[in-house]
């Protein structure tokens, strides 16, 4: 593939905090995502919704390098993400360009993946005594911090096994900012919750949203909590983006029927 | 003769087997579990040469009898050059036979940790024997002390066979007392009470209690 096309840096004038460019992903024949054009501004909340297999957890995983894209090349805070500069031309990222690449992203998954081993302070501690080379004594200060603002801080000695699924997602984002990432991801964060306790996760990334300026991209059911913190919605259908915009105007008003059809199938389901 | 007039005449030599035998437990145990973790970890290398070695060690310490394996290292090595003491070639034999079986004990456990555990320590951009070392292996052991428990007791049964290069083991002790006094019965009778002891009585509790510890550690308990 010509890689001339891009860049080796984005130009300071035209710098968004992540940039999918012409991202191409197939397993096999499948093509999961087809020549993905998306940028998120630096301090942008921005939320993908759309029907399930329409490459939405496709997108965060390319982007915590989970998975290799076949074309394209992400950028992030202006450098290439999945790819470096080697000779003057962008070759594949190798593994040690990647661990330093990937730790100005964070990530929380749907079945949490907090480790079982540890408490929920060691959960947190672990990435930046492990990978970020802070004393024990910083990484639990700046761990205990987190946990309060997640409203764990009561249950930090407490293993993962005791704690309830929502506790354990409070625990997973803690876990997640302790590496101070740049770029938050969710992947239906709230799905694998009972319906009484997602109220509690929410809480927690609205305050996020509220008082940190952090750069956010979620995948989410929810509408009524898309609309309410996002500053643009993306409905993916078939591994495009099918239509983009702010809340109101794409909850609103979508001008693309599939759009239009998601939406009314959704709030059926309600 | 009773039970009590033979361990008083050859209690001191059932006793003095005893510790070979735990003597060769003991070091081939530490060689079963260096092994199974090096080809345990072989196995899931990305490296083909680790790979093929691992595998091929494996394949051939499960695929072959112990005793085979024994009788190569004590007689056919020499020929090549290496001679081992019989006492040492009786654990390294064990060991290793053993430590074939464990690789897969290992190899299993690891890839039984769920993938979202790699994922999460991969997003923490820990690099991959970090995440090995700090995530997957405390876990892969908890799912694998309960099988190590059963394989540390056929090692311990495995041993029986390093008498037949006399070693002086427990077995070797029971065979030439009988040789001499033909009182099969309480001779291998004693044996047999000892490994029995040693095995329920020393081994399983110890792994239990290892069990235990780990459950704790998990939060389990
Ligand atoms: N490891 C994989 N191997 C093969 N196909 C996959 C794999 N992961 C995802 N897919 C396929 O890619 C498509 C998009 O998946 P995904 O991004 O998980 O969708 P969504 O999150 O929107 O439900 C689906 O058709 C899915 O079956
Ligand atoms: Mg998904």
């Amino acid at each position: 593939m010509d890689m001339s096309a891009f860049p080796l840096e984005l130009p300071e004038t035209d710098r968004p905090m992540v940039r999918f460019m012409n991202v191409t992903k197939s397993y096999g024949r499948l093509v999961v995502l087809d020549q993905l054009n998306l940028d998120i501004a630096a301090g942008e909340m921005v939320s993908i919704i759309g029907p399930s297999g329409s490459g939405k957890t496709t997108v965060l995983r390319m982007l915590m390098t989970l998975e290799t894209i076949n074309g394209g090349v992400i950028y992030v805070d202006g450098k290439p993400l999945t790819h470096m500069a080697k000779g003057g031309k962008l070759v594949p990222a190798d593994e040690r360009y990647l661990r330093m690449m990937r730790s100005s992203i964070g990530m929380c998954f749907q079945h949490f993946n907090l480790f079982p081993h540890m408490t929920a302070l060691q959960n947190c501690m672990e990435g930046p005594v492990q990978v970020l080379g802070l004393s024990k004594q910083e990484a639990r200060e700046r761990s205990e911090e987190l946990l309060s603002l997640v409203g764990m801080i009561a249950k930090k000695d407490q293993h993962p096994s005791r704690l309830s699924g929502g506790q354990q997602q409070r625990v997973a984002i803690a876990r997640a900012l302790a590496m101070r990432p740049k770029v938050m991801l969710f992947d239906e964060v709230t799905s694998a919750l009972d319906p009484e306790v997602i109220g509690e996760v929410t809480n927690v990334i609205r305050k996020l949203v509220a008082e940190h300026n952090l750069t956010m991209l979620m995948v989410t059911h929810q509408m009524g909590f898309a609309h309410d913190i996002s500053d643009r919605v993306c409905f993916f259908f078939g591994g495009k983006i099918e239509e983009q915009g702010p809340p109101d105007i794409l909850f609103g008003a979508p001008q693309r029927d599939r759009t239009k059809q998601f939406l009314s199938a959704v709030k059926e389901a309600h | 003769m009773t039970i009590w007039d033979f361990l008083e005449t050859y209690g001191a030599r059932i006793a003095s087997g005893t510790l070979v035998t735990c003597a060769q437990f003991g070091l081939a145990a530490i060689i079963a579990i260096v092994v199974a973790l090096i080809a345990g970890l072989g196995k899931l290398s990305h490296n083909g040469l680790i790979r093929g070695v691992s595998v091929i060690y494996i394949e051939i310490f499960r695929g072959t009898s112990l005793l085979v394996q024994l009788y190569w290292i004590f007689f056919v090595l020499p020929l090549f050059g290496i001679t081992l003491p019989k006492f040492a070639a009786g654990f390294i034999s064990v060991g290793l036979n053993v430590g074939s079986y464990g690789a897969e004990l290992v190899r299993g456990a690891i890839q039984s940790v769920p993938k979202g555990q790699w994922e999460a320590a991969y997003a923490l951009s820990m690099s991959p024997a970090r995440r090995m070392r700090r995530i997957i292996l405390p876990q892969a052991l908890g799912l694998m002390l309960p099988p190590w428990g059963n394989l540390l007791i056929e090692l311990l049964k495995g041993t029986a066979l390093v008498s037949l290069i006399s070693v002086t083991d427990l077995m070797f002790q029971a065979k030439q007392i009988n040789a001499s006094t033909y009182l099969s019965a309480q001779s291998f009778g004693a044996a047999l009470v000892v490994y029995y002891i040693l095995a329920r009585f020393l081994i399983t509790p110890f792994m239990r209690r290892m069990e235990r510890v780990m459950a704790r550690r998990l939060g389990r308990a």
